[in-house]
């Protein structure tokens, strides 16, 4: 019990740290105990950090919320449609495409950056949305994970009920596999989530307007830029403040799923 | 493993639903050979390319090299240096972090702990602070003038040549403790009760009940976290990136994919191809062989 506490300590000191120096004066911020609030400054500083660079950083989340968001929605659903497809009918080349994918999983996202930069700019679309998004929806392990799922908690029975009711093929899949793989897709969209927000690797090599940028991208430039521009420090603070914020929301929203459904993956 | 024999039905004799399988197969076959497939093509035919000059200020051309960038990886000190950082770095921040994990997962499943709920929520919560964020939270945290722990950051440079790759090891740390630990204790919770009626029957103690029958069942979970932070640690580069900016003491060469990235502005695009490749091989010969050796079915 006293490890857990002393973990608990460990693992929250530093958001603890994060949201006091988030709420301080510039000067204050060296001064005054870090782990304690003095002047609450916190609108303040929300208002300078929202406003700096032409309110750049609230474009930033947003962009993070567009790359992640629906980066992760459209990756589920292929990844789920794949994976249903090769847990539920036999079809030639099924175990090659499977194994293929399988090999996917093993292959580092950030070793695909570059070539990808370098693809991109053979068509001359590197630094724009898509160049970031698409990459960013193909999820091999989704595709490991839905087939896994679906093989187990899809019964053949009900397809086949469904057929003899005359409903077609994708449209089961959308009204009765969807239902029942659902603990599954959520724990890939969030493992999806999760990986495009915090994705560095592809943004930087990728773009270069700074109205692009992933606030992760975004937030690391003005970090670079701290000895030049001092006020920037606060503004970093606030700023990693702010875009924690997010996840946290969806996790503690997603919660029953991931409880459940992260072991999935692991336990068959 | 699964197996997606599906019951019933012995031998299909022709395919049917050949629509059906093309609209849920060719989605994501189509971005999954764009954007995995071609890109890994593309890079190993980038790698065999050199830049040639016409003179000295001649147009650059590139033209085929055949292995020759391959034998300059093979050459370059700086490659096989930020290599065996990140092995030292994977060697001793994997088997701490993991050890963690499963510590708190077991402690989590035993009767010792009250407050489940919320040490699994508090552990959890780094998860959600991106890499980069976290790095740059724990710069502030280990700067002299900053920190909380001031009386510890001014005696003890933690950004010193000697510290900061232990300090980038406790920020990795930080942020996946509590993300492999839920995977473990996910996979404790799905032991059913009755296995450990007998040891409990027995009188056996927590401890031999943990190391007897739960470890051994939750292998392949803890397995699957082991490679995933093998193929992490070999890819280690926004915390760094990052700390390049606290810490003069991280070079645009500290691991190979910081290496990659400063190779690819020179410009030397075949060369950082060419590293790339070897990177990516190598990760997929590590943790394919860490799967062989630990002879468990924790993919399939």
């Amino acid at each position: 019990m006293t490890i857990m506490v002393v973990f608990t300590v460990y693992f929250l000191i530093p958001i603890w740290w994060l949201l006091v120096a988030a709420t301080k004066e510039r000067g204050d911020l060296t001064t005054t105990n870090a782990l304690w609030f003095s002047d609450l400054n916190l609108v303040e500083n929300l208002a300078a950090t929202t406003g700096y660079g032409g309110g750049v950083l609230p474009r930033w989340l947003l962009n993070s919320v567009l790359y992640a968001g629906g980066g992760a929605l459209l990756g589920t659903l292929l990844a789920g449609m794949c994976g249903y497809a090769l847990a539920k009918y036999r079809f030639p080349g099924r175990e090659l495409v499977f194994n293929v994918v399988l090999g996917g999983v093993l292959v580092p996202a950030t070793a695909l950056a570059l070539p990808l930069f370098l693809l991109f700019s053979q068509v001359n679309a590197t630094n724009t949305f898509w160049s970031v998004f698409l990459p960013s929806i193909v999820s091999p392990f989704g595709v490991y994970l839905t087939r896994i799922f679906a093989a187990s908690a899809v019964p053949e029975e009900l397809l086949e009920a469904a057929r003899l009711d005359g409903s077609g093929e994708v449209r089961t899949f959308f009204t009765v596999a969807v239902r029942l793989m659902f603990p599954a897709l959520v724990t890939v969209f969030l493992f999806q989530f999760v990986a495009i927000w915090n994705n560095f690797f592809l943004p930087l090599i990728m773009l270069r307007d700074e109205r692009l940028f992933p606030v992760t991208l975004g937030l690391y430039t003005w970090n670079t830029q701290v000895n030049q521009v001092p006020e920037l420090r606060l503004y970093v603070l606030t700023g990693a403040l702010l875009s924690i914020v997010p996840l946290i929301v969806v996790f503690l929203l997603l919660q029953r799923f991931w409880r459940g459904g992260l072991g999935t993956g692991a336990l068959k | 493993m699964t197996t997606a024999v599906v019951p019933g039905r012995r031998r299909a004799p022709r395919v049917t639903h050949k629509r059906a399988i093309a609209v849920f197969v060719a989605p994501f076959a189509t971005l999954f050979t764009l954007f995995y497939l071609v890109p890994i093509g593309y890079a190993v035919y980038q790698s065999t390319l050199v830049v040639e000059r016409e003179g000295t200020f001649g147009p650059p051309t590139q033209v085929f090299g055949g292995l020759a960038q391959y034998a300059q990886v093979m050459q370059s000190s700086a490659f096989w240096d930020s290599v065996l950082r990140v092995l030292l770095f994977g060697i001793v921040q994997v088997p701490v972090m993991l050890g963690l994990a499963l510590l708190f997962a077991l402690l989590l499943d035993s009767p010792l702990v009250r407050g489940r709920r919320f040490f699994r929520l508090a552990f959890f919560v780094p998860y959600a602070v991106p890499g980069v964020i976290a790095a740059i939270m724990w710069g502030f945290l280990y700067s002299p003038n900053l920190s909380p722990f001031r009386p510890v950051t001014q005696s003890v440079d933690l950004l010193s040549a000697d510290l900061v790759l232990w300090a980038i090891a406790n920020v990795v740390t930080w942020v996946f403790v509590g993300y492999n630990m839920l995977i473990i204790y996910s996979s404790l919770l799905a032991i059913p009760a009755e296995v450990y009626e007998a040891a409990r029957l027995d009188g056996a103690s927590q401890v031999r009940i943990a190391w007897s029958i739960k470890i051994p069942l939750v292998m392949p979970a803890i397995i699957l976290t082991a490679i995933f932070s093998i193929i992490g640690t070999l890819q280690l580069l926004a915390e760094p990136q990052v700390f390049r900016t606290f810490s003069s003491a991280v070079t645009s060469t500290f691991t190979p994919n910081l290496l990659v990235y400063s190779t690819a502005s020179v410009p030397n695009v075949p060369l950082a191809a060419a590293f790339s490749v070897v990177l990516a091989l190598a990760t997929f010969v590590l943790s394919f062989t860490f799967l062989k050796v630990t002879q468990r079915k924790a993919f399939q």
